[in-house]
């Protein structure tokens, strides 16, 4: 467990307020991501935690600018390294995107161009963003490959993703990522395609790079054993909204919100010899039975009638927990 | 994935309804298909009557036309309305029935190669290459050039060109489906071939060769008014749409419009099928859906 | 890779004796005596009956007339035709390069026109151009060429005088035909005004042929593109922040034309189908009017011979498309 993040009184590298995400369909509005409000200092790491469709990767996706149609955004505020995001032209936008916040994905093997060579790829960002040569562009891909773990690299510049291995093709992509020294590098679920002793490798390469480079760092994931090994603050999502941020260790020891701790207590490793596994009864709301109060309140242990109305955000430093009746209370309402 | 169960073809129906494109074309399907119909009591005129006194008369809206024959007559005196809605018969006959044809010939054959594999497979499917290799017109006019120009002729032809697609549906889905365990189990407990054939596997096969029949429809009608045109087809006096453009050439500077209507009812024609078809392939098959 | 090049070649040895068997047979069946059918008299008496009889072979063996036949066909002799007793192979050599002119032309059209057309409607999906691109692209694919060359002879030659007629170009002109292809010919002659003759007579043909294949392309490039914009690494690109234009030309073009290649090979069967109707009108002096010419005068070793001559061209073009298509594609090449 990484030590825990220091206070910070410089402002926050990252801002985002009120964020919200909205997909039309035939039979309704989904509301993918539905008033999230974080913030990010230089040099931490964050983890969000949540299951599939609890918006998690939309919600980065909408920071990077990757949404497409039909996705419609709009947020109270977004701000990156003190630029205001949200009133960006596009092609300030796309100055930032790739080279100081850069983004990697879930599945590395179909999300490398698979008619362009590894070199040409590497080479791509560095000439876009660092205006260099194609020798030296070339050159300092090497150099990524090695930094990223790749033996041989000069060998692997000129191969094709399909002759690598998942595990090589997500570190050329955290290469890719890493070349113009982002100051925030988003991981979307960059394990979860991986065979588990890769896993662990790709991690630990991040939380190495992180280090070195002191960027800071979100890192997505539906498991909690990955992101307890790297991230210094936690954010459980659920369906669209974020529900408690806190501390790594003290989130897995004192939950405050109830979801969080069903969570926990899902997990096979904290089964503690019982018979069967926990489970949390009922479903994920779609986008035909979204509760008007708390999201959470028909699949929670602890709902009362107080629960039908929206649950306030409690907030206390970089703290938060959105819910009626904390586990465990938190300084003063927002 | 047949449309067998309420449940499905209510599902089907649905998406179908979406695509404005493909309602657009079913109407206008089932407009022409009514004229078709009852074209002897619709048509002011029979197709075949002529008038030498109003020959080459000008469309009603122009000077010189009358309301006597709205889209003019033909250099014979013919009047070009009549023509077209008796030819309307004509194109959708031609059309059916080269589907019809080919799909019960093309549906055999493919589902005989499928099953009983060897020789006789690769027989078949070197066959199907060379025509499907050789150019469609190419050959539908070679087989008319020996069976002799004519309308039943030339649908053979179109038939024997449009027969691979079939072919390649059905045994495709006969290769499928054989791999399966309840083939074999049928097949182990003495189930006929036959039955086996038209009741499991044939259902399988429908959506594509539905789509494809759609769409084989729609070059049915192209190829045969290509072959009336080149005067392989349907031979005058037949109020053939493609067999009167080609009368129509020599007239092209003088009167427009013995040239344009039938072209236009073709195309009309032609490209209602293809909304239809492409409807039916985005609604059947979500995979596909643009 | 090589083993793919032999397998496909190896693939085509079939297809090519069942065009040649029905090549041969196509005399046969034609109702009536296959000597009468192939002299082009009639009432043949007894003696010269047998003496054409041995003449063409007839009296053999089925096989080695099929044998004879093949070896012809491989030394290039394809008969005489029976109106101008000329050697088929011979007036086929003549004509074909008119076709050909045109059918690259078409060509050319139709790749210039569709492929852009396809792009703009996959990358504005859903709006006014994309409707409006693919409702002209299903006319287009739904027109009879013949009654469409007809239209335009109206309107362009008959209405406004811009272009001529028919022919390849003006009466006046007469160009020493060196290369076959009258745009070459004429730009390399002395007369003035002949390349912008011969051009002028390109432009309907080209339009009226390239047509069908306009469409086909514009409706596979847009279905391609729609494909390819919605994979990861289109994502992938993005957030390396590159421009739109390099988005959609490079990245994803580049993977997009695999499937629409393959399509532009196999249209060359649809140009010469269309090239018959179009020369017809046009009176182009290319092997389509020649074929029915020779259906009208009954010239069945023309037929025979022009027959075989196209099908085993469009064989090769295959051929050649797949080997191009295991060329592009990298997973095959190494």
């Amino acid at each position: 467990m990484p030590a825990a993040a220091p206070m910070h009184p410089f402002a926050p590298l990252l801002e985002l307020a009120d964020l919200q995400v909205d997909f039309p369909s035939d039979q309704g509005v989904l509301h993918a991501v539905d008033g999230l409000s974080l913030q990010l200092h230089a040099g931490e790491v964050l983890g969000i935690l949540g299951e599939s469709g609890s918006g998690k990767s939309v919600a980065m996706m909408a920071l990077m600018g990757l949404l497409s149609f039909p996705a419609q955004m709009r947020a109270t505020r977004m701000q990156f390294a003190g630029q205001d995001l949200l009133h960006a032209s596009a092609a300030q936008r796309r100055a930032i995107t790739g080279k100081d916040m850069a983004m990697i994905f879930q599945d590395p093997m179909s999300s490398l161009n698979p008619s362009f060579t590894v070199a040409y790829q590497l080479s791509e960002t560095l000439r876009l963003h660092l205006g260099i040569d194609a020798r030296a562009a070339r050159n300092h891909a090497a150099t990524l490959l090695a930094q990223v773990g790749i033996a041989d690299a000069a060998s692997r510049l000129d191969a094709y993703p399909h002759q690598l291995s998942g595990g090589m093709c997500q570190r050329v992509m955290i290469a890719m990522a890493i070349a113009c020294q982002p100051q925030l590098l988003i991981a979307d679920e960059p394990t979860t395609a991986l065979d588990v002793t890769v896993q662990a490798q790709i991690l630990e390469l991040l939380a190495q790079l992180q280090r070195t480079h002191g960027m800071a760092m979100v890192l997505i994931s539906h498991d909690m054993g990955v992101v307890s090994q790297v991230a210094q603050r936690v954010a459980v999502m659920y369906a669209g909204q974020v529900v408690e941020v806190q501390e790594a260790g003290a989130l897995f020891d004192a939950p405050r919100h109830p979801y969080t701790r069903a969570l926990l207590q899902a997990m096979p490793q904290r089964s503690q010899g019982a018979k069967r596994l926990a489970t949390i009864p009922g479903m994920v709301p779609g986008v035909a039975d979204r509760p008007s109060g708390c999201l959470f309140a028909p699949r929670c242990a602890h709902a009362q009638t107080a629960c039908n109305t929206p649950a306030p955000i409690h907030r206390d430093g970089g703290s938060q927990v959105r819910c009626h009746f904390p586990l465990h209370p938190l300084g003063a309402i927002a | 994935m047949a449309a067998s169960t309420p449940s499905s073809f209510a599902a089907f129906w649905t998406a179908f309804r979406h695509n404005r494109g493909a309602l657009l074309g079913l109407w206008t399907v089932l407009v022409i298909a009514c004229i078709a119909a009852l074209a002897p009591w619709l048509a002011p005129y029979g197709p075949t009557l002529t008038d030498n006194q109003v020959f080459l008369t000008p469309p009603a809206w122009q000077s010189g036309g009358s309301a006597a024959h709205w889209l003019g007559t033909d250099a014979i005196g013919r009047d070009i309305l009549s023509r077209l809605m008796h030819g309307a018969r004509l194109s959708l006959t031609i059309g059916v029935a080269v589907v019809a044809i080919s799909v019960v010939l093309g549906c055999a054959l493919g589902l005989a190669a499928g099953y009983l594999r060897g020789v006789f497979d690769m027989v078949v499917m070197r066959c199907m290459d060379v025509i499907l290799t050789l150019p469609s017109l190419l050959l539908a006019i070679v087989i008319v050039a020996i069976l002799g120009p004519g309308l039943v002729n030339a649908m053979l032809a179109v038939a024997i060109v449009v027969l691979p697609h079939y072919v390649r549906i059905t045994r495709a889905a006969v290769l499928a489906e054989a791999q399966r365990d309840y083939v074999t189990a049928a097949r182990l407990s003495g189930a006929g071939h036959l039955r086996l054939m038209l009741v499991e596997i044939l259902p399988n096969c429908a959506a594509p060769l539905i789509v494809q029949a759609s769409l084989g429809l729609s070059t049915a009608i192209l190829d045969a008014a290509a072959l009336g045109f080149l005067g392989l087809g349907a031979q005058p006096p037949l109020p053939e749409w493609g067999t009167m453009l080609a009368d129509a050439r020599e007239f092209v500077l003088r009167a427009w419009w013995v040239v344009t209507f039938p072209g236009l009812a073709i195309l009309v024609t032609v490209l209602a099928f293809n909304l239809l078809g492409d409807g039916l392939r985005d609604a059947l098959d979500p995979k596909l859906k643009r | 890779m090589w083993r793919f090049v032999f397998t496909r070649l190896g693939l085509v040895i079939p297809t090519f004796f069942g065009m040649t068997l029905l090549a041969f047979f196509l005399i046969r069946l034609v109702p009536g005596d296959p000597i009468e059918t192939l002299a082009g008299e009639r009432g043949i008496d007894a003696v010269r009956h047998a003496q054409l009889l041995h003449a063409y072979g007839l009296d053999q063996p089925l096989l080695t007339q099929y044998g004879i036949y093949i070896a012809k066909v491989l030394h290039g002799d394809l008969g005489k035709s029976i109106i101008t007793q000329a050697p088929v192979m011979q007036e086929f050599l003549a004509l074909f390069p008119a076709t050909v002119e045109l059918a690259l032309c078409a060509m050319l059209f139709a790749l210039l026109l569709g492929i852009p057309a396809g792009v703009l409607a996959a990358v504005k999906r859903n709006s006014v151009y994309d409707h409006g691109l693919m409702g002209a692209a299903l006319t287009g694919y739904s027109m009879p060429i013949f009654w469409w060359g007809l239209l335009l002879i109206l309107l362009f030659s008959v209405q406004l005088g811009w272009t001529p007629v028919s022919g390849r170009i003006a009466v006046a002109y007469f160009i020493e035909p060196s290369t076959g292809f009258l745009l070459i010919d004429s730009a390399l002659s002395d007369e003035k005004g002949a390349f912008l003759s011969a051009l002028g007579h390109l432009a309907l043909p080209t339009i009226v042929l390239g047509t069908n294949p306009l469409a086909v392309v514009a409706r596979m490039t847009r279905s391609a593109m729609l494909e390819v914009l919605g994979e990861d690494y289109v994502r992938t690109a993005r957030a390396k922040g590159l421009p739109p234009w390099r988005v959609v030309a490079i990245h994803a073009l580049r993977n997009a034309m695999v499937p629409v290649v393959t399509v532009i090979g196999l249209q060359v069967g649809v140009l010469f189908t269309g090239a018959i109707l179009t020369e017809t009108i046009f009176s182009w002096p290319g092997v389509g009017k020649w074929l029915i010419e020779a259906i009208a005068r009954r010239d069945y070793p023309v037929l025979q011979g022009s027959m075989l001559l196209l099908g085993l061209i469009v064989m090769a073009v295959n051929v050649l498309v797949d080997l191009t298509y295991g060329l592009i594609n990298p997973r095959i090449r190494s």
